[in-house]
């Protein structure tokens, strides 16, 4: 099952990519699609986190969201990078991850890094160092909206 | 307006270079050197638009994933003094 | 193409130019590794998210439109990575980050 939906996703790169359809350009494409799952096969990283079909819907419910906080934090950091007196105030804060799986966990710390203004700095267990650039940045991650998205994303995998 | 695209791009790379030159450590320029080629990727596409030429969208990609690589190998040699560095074998 | 495309693509690859340039700004003016970090991801996603959407809305629906999507998504998937490495080891490399208060217990 999985094998097969590599297969496909590589192949409908290939397609994308190439955007030559002749008989030759297909059959080579389908050629290295096939080398291209079966190497993977057999480096044995075919598994739930090597390619995530059941995290794909959660994925897309999640990442609208995702990209209204980016805007909404980018907003904030040019607002700070702007003023001429440059009020940052920088904070390391530990924040405990909600999810239970290491996929949730690299999903909210890579959240935490992707939005402007907080950076996770080292992650131990569930344990995240964040840094922020403002005070306020920091305090609204534990247990806070972005958690709780991530686990719902995560819920809906199973 | 792609021309005022090019330009605000050109303006940002101009000071992500004087980051890289001016930067104390050498994480700055690490972070300078992968913002300039972020900023390169970004200028790329813009450039293929310009043109007329969206081929060069495809040198875009290979630069975006090279660019990750590029910055990846140089934090490891700079942590670890060594790209061929391997954790299970230093461990004590 | 109609106007209400064009007029949205011209607004929102200006607005892209604007972040791009934003965060190159804070790359220069903030005063520390871990708060030029904060800058540069702001032209790593909102500066190139905003420009590859103009783009795509130039392009219209085709290969180049889905050639910028996968642009866009390995921004959004590499960008994290390098940013967090980069954290990291500035940590691992005993680069104390500015703080604005000391924190309440080091462990």
């Amino acid at each position: 099952m999985r094998q097969i939906s590599l297969l496909i996703v590589l192949f409908l790169f290939w397609l994308a990519l190439s955007g030559h359809y002749t008989p030759l350009l297909l059959s080579i494409g389908a050629i290295s699609a096939a080398l291209a799952a079966f190497a993977a096969l057999r480096m044995r990283i075919l598994d739930p986190e090597g390619h995530p079909i059941e995290w794909i819907a959660g994925f897309f419910l999640y990442l609208p969201w995702l990209v209204l906080e980016i805007g909404k934090s980018a907003w904030v950091v040019t607002k700070i990078i702007l003023n001429p007196r440059l009020p940052i105030s920088p904070t390391l804060r530990v924040v405990k991850a909600g999810q239970r799986s290491a996929i949730g966990i690299a999903t909210f710390a890579n959240s935490i890094t992707l939005t402007p203004g907080t950076i996770t700095v080292a992650v131990n267990g569930n344990e995240l160092t964040v840094h922020a650039l403002v005070r306020e940045g920091a305090a609204g991650l534990e247990g806070g909206e972005m958690d709780r998205r991530v686990r719902a994303f995560e819920g809906r995998a199973g | 307006m792609f021309i005022a695209a090019t330009a605000a791009i050109l303006m940002a790379l101009s000071l992500a270079i004087a980051r890289a030159i001016w930067g104390p450590t050498v994480f700055d320029r690490v972070l300078a050197g992968n913002s300039v080629g972020i900023l390169a990727i970004l200028l790329l596409a813009v450039v293929g638009f310009l043109t007329g030429r969206p081929a060069f969208l495809d040198i875009a990609l290979t630069y975006a994933l090279l660019n990750l690589i590029g910055t990846l190998a140089v934090l490891k040699f700079f942590r670890h003094g060594d790209l061929a560095y391997d954790v299970e074998e230093r461990k004590p | 193409m109609s106007l209400a495309v064009e007029i949205a693509s011209w607004a929102l690859i200006l607005a892209g130019s604007f972040f791009t340039l934003v965060g190159a700004l804070g790359l220069v003016r903030m005063p520390d590794i871990f708060t030029r970090m904060h800058a540069a991801s702001v032209t790593d996603t909102a500066g190139a998210g905003l420009l590859i959407f103009g783009m795509m809305l130039q392009a219209g629906f085709g290969l180049t439109t889905l050639k910028l999507l996968i642009l866009l998504g390995l921004f959004l998937f590499t960008g994290p990575v390098v940013t967090h490495a980069l954290a990291q080891t500035c940590l691992h490399e005993k680069i104390e980050p500015l703080l604005a208060e000391e924190p309440a217990a080091a462990d």
